[in-house]
């Protein structure tokens, strides 16, 4: 065996890097549309967030010369695009899915459209914190190489827990959502509570976005998202509309969806795009087990339009 | 007349509503209605569906801003805009349906109720304030479950004591029973008798059972037809009169008496299990037997498996075990079953159950044999016309009120849906009938019709499974009462035997 190849192990700790690396958009998103669908609206326009944060992220930090601005400017973004999304929900017979797809669309059409000058520049990233230097496997140091943002996801999470339970954010957004004739009951506006928590969703679906172009891949192109938008508000019905499973499960998802690459550079080839759809064929495999035509989702906010 | 001073800090305070008219367009909801409810007193708001109970209420707690009219808190005149106002001034109101949000805990529902939430909510002091707060009170509710956990009554408890948190001064409660044993009812009602008594409270309830206003109201006051139609104290009226002052002149479908005696079995169960929407057990292998010429009435306080058991008969669920014959036949709720055992459903909820309320009238009367001559030629040819001289047939018969045939069902009142699903499934000869409160919300008229129809329908031989949960209606239809609690049947005896006490407590689950 020849210096620092570690053979097979290449394969788990692959999956380790890149259940940190690759599942960082995940939590944002997730964590993000977990706070939008615990008020009762699903915006599943967040694909189109992630997209516009990625680009807008990259202009501004190429502009600036400073990433954590570009993390701001994905984050407003995102706020912005999940103003617009609340804002159209709040007409009277308006479809919130429908709406949601035609937001992906037209985020990611614009982002496209505007992104097309930053394909060429390199811009500033988002620097990482090295927790491997103890090693000297550098495949282990690569895994462990993890960036701010991933540990402010994981922070978030039990946060948002947290905050669920306690702050009055918080249980006003699940009144919202478990029961709007409640809310109005008491006097809340039922359309300003979902449109700060679709702004909120929106705002960490664009910082999720930042995290594709600053860090990882780390560049800006039309190919930057693979879905991972859309997969995510999946991971949030699959995490049962809590943020510590939504915390695991993009664990999961990033780990899935490290596994094409990481089998690759160990020699197995075969089968090489089979592997690389593992997280969608996961996204299927979990909505297929933990679907039944007989009984509703247990925790699912009760005025969302997919479960009423 | 001093304007927009708040009500004594302390104590009951009374309310009155003067000259108060409430125009939705063309239509007048309330004409001029006068509601005087004096402080530290109990007082019925009696009338039919539609008579503007709840549009009074409602101008009152400031959801709707009426036309004319003014409203007096404690003797002086408020502007009440919206409900967060009223609260202000103490005034409380318990809807209906539950406003506790399910998925909450009662304590989570209690401290989400008040103006002020802290914007960080330290538990443990207050499920100490809560606790505080409960041994002071009547009544007794688990803090810490989940509403969705709890029974009916003590939700309604918990809606009362939610207002009580609120330092509400002035309830009004809305048909605050309709989901209670009548045990429960007394206690609840009893308990807020009272604080009203103490002088800490008063209560404008809004009812339609003359049993609790005779027992519990001081003085009442009766709308028909958005009108007021009487006003006095209790003590001095009797309830024929006030069901006289309520539905005035309109004359009222005579039921047929009870004729003939039971025959053969027609509709058996045998150990039927289903599962609620959560995969909880929710029909837990209950048996019986249904045989013409009877009535099988159900009682049970909602939620304790009543809708499943239906939805499995009307083929909306799949049963997980268990078997059902009609007739001796296997039964699985298909169409085809359907038809040749003439059986009959009248589902609660029926525009949502039973109609599609977007189609006509005309559509919606077919539905069981659009398919067939006259109305369609080989299977698929639909003769238009031979839907409407059916539907007006049974219009006139079954007395519809619609502007035309063709006019979408769902733009039809409650009791005219109801009355057009009874035209459909009542129409030919019945052998089976399932009916799952057909009454609920309707008024009078209706009502009389409707169970003047299931007798009529039982007199001819039909087997009748009655399910309801207005233990009055049952009592006075059916020829055997079975109730229904958590899923299973738990008490059962001939209607004219059984013991009203006996009954209320097996519904409690006692």
């Amino acid at each position: 065996m020849a210096d620092g190849s570690i053979g097979l192990w290449t394969v788990p700790l692959a999956v380790l890097g890149g259940a940190i690396r690759v599942s960082t958009p995940f939590l944002f998103v997730s964590l993000g549309e977990c706070i939008t669908e615990r008020s009762g609206r699903i915006n599943l326009g967040l694909e189109g967030t992630l997209v516009m944060g990625a680009m807008s992220a990259y202009g501004i930090s190429y502009l600036t010369g400073s990433p954590w601005l570009g993390v701001l400017a994905a984050g407003v973004t995102g706020a912005l695009l999940g103003a617009l999304h609340a804002g159209i929900c709040s007409l009277p017979r308006v479809n919130d899915v429908a709406v949601g797809i035609a937001l992906m669309l037209f985020g990611t059409g614009l982002a496209f459209y505007l992104g097309k000058p930053l394909i060429e520049p390199t811009a500033p990233r988002l620097p990482a914190i090295d927790f491997g230097w103890w090693s000297d496997i550098p495949q282990l140091r690569a895994a462990l190489r993890v960036n701010v943002l991933f540990l402010i996801g994981v922070a978030l999470a039990p946060i948002l827990y947290w905050a669920f339970r306690t702050t009055r954010w918080g249980l006003l957004i699940r009144t919202a959502g478990e029961s709007s004739d409640a809310a109005r009951a008491m006097g809340h506006s039922v359309l300003l509570i979902r449109l700060r928590a679709t702004m909120v969703g929106g705002f960490l679906a664009g910082i999720g976005g930042s995290f594709l172009s600053l860090f990882y891949p780390g560049s800006w192109n039309e190919g930057l998202s693979s879905g991972q938008g859309i997969t995510a508000v999946a991971l949030v019905i699959f995490a049962r509309w809590d943020p510590l499973l939504c915390l695991w499960a993009s664990l999961a998802f990033g780990g899935a969806a490290a596994l094409g690459p990481a089998l690759q550079s160990v020699g197995v080839t075969s089968g090489y795009h089979l592997f690389n759809a593992a997280p969608y064929i996961l996204t299927l495999a979990i909505m297929i087990i933990t679907c039944s035509p007989k009984r509703t989702l247990t925790g699912a906010p009760a005025e969302l339009s997919i479960t009423r | 007349m001093i304007i927009g001073e708040a009500p004594p800090p302390s104590g009951a305070f009374g309310l009155d509503a003067i000259a108060m008219t409430m125009r939705f367009g063309e239509f007048v909801a309330l004409d001029n209605v006068e509601l005087k409810v004096r402080p530290g007193s109990f007082h019925a708001l009696l009338g039919e569906n539609g008579a503007g109970k709840s549009t009074l209420v409602k101008c009152i707690m400031g959801y709707y801003h009426a036309t004319e009219g003014d409203i007096l808190v404690g003797g002086r005149e408020q502007a009440i805009a919206n409900p967060k106002d009223a609260h202000a001034l103490g005034l409380g109101m318990v809807y209906q349906h539950f406003t506790l949000v399910p998925a909450m805990t009662v304590a989570e529902n209690l401290v989400l109720a008040r103006d002020n939430v802290p914007a960080v909510v330290d538990w443990s002091k207050e499920m100490k304030e809560l606790e505080a707060f409960l041994a002071r009170m009547p009544f007794k509710v688990p803090l810490s479950a989940k509403v969705s956990d709890i029974s009916a009554g003590e939700r309604q408890k918990c809606e009362i004591l939610k207002q009580l948190y609120l330092k509400r001064r002035f309830l009004i409660l809305d048909e605050p029973t309709s989901v209670l044993t009548p045990a429960e009812a007394d206690e609840v009602l009893g308990m807020l008798r009272d604080m009203v008594v103490k002088g800490e409270l008063t209560i404008l309830m809004i009812t339609h059972k003359f049993r609790e206003v005779m027992a519990f109201a001081d003085e009442v006051t009766i709308l028909r037809r958005g009108k007021l139609a009487g006003a006095g104290k209790v003590a001095e009226l009797t309830p024929d009169a006030m069901a006289r002052t309520m539905i005035g002149a309109e004359e009222l479908t005579v039921q047929p008496p009870r004729t003939g005696e039971a025959g053969q079995a027609r509709l058996e169960l045998a150990k039927v299990r289903a599962l609620d929407d959560a995969g909880a057990i929710a029909v837990h292998d209950v048996s019986l037997t249904v045989r013409a010429g009877e009535i099988v009435g159900i009682a049970g306080v909602s939620g304790n498996g009543q809708r499943q058991l239906v939805e499995v008969l009307a083929g909306q669920r799949e049963a997980e075990g268990g078997e059902i014959r009609v007739a001796g036949d296997p039964y699985h709720a298909s169409r085809e079953e359907m038809r040749r055992h003439r059986m009959s459903l009248l589902p609660e909820e029926p525009l949502k159950n039973a109609c599609v309320g977007g189609m006509s009238v005309a559509d919606n009367i077919a539905f069981r044999e659009f398919d067939r001559a006259p109305f369609a030629s080989g299977g698929w040819w639909l003769n238009r016309g031979a839907f409407r001289d059916d539907a007006k047939k049974k219009i006139g018969q079954y007395k519809i009120k619609t502007r035309t045939p063709d006019t979408p069902i769902s733009a039809l009142s409650g009791g005219n849906v109801q009355r057009a699903v009874l035209a459909r499934e009542l129409a030919g000869d019945v052998e089976v009938l399932i009916a799952a409160n057909p009454c609920f919300g309707l008024d009078f008229a209706a009502v009389a019709q409707i169970h003047a129809e299931i007798m009529a329908a039982r007199n001819r031989g039909a087997a009748v499974l009655l399910v309801s949960e207005d233990l009055d209606e049952l009592l006075e239809l059916s020829d055997r009462l079975v109730v229904m609690f958590h899923g299973e049947f738990v008490y059962e005896a001939r209607t004219s035997e059984a013991d009203l006490t006996e009954v209320g407590r097996h519904m409690a689950g006692h």
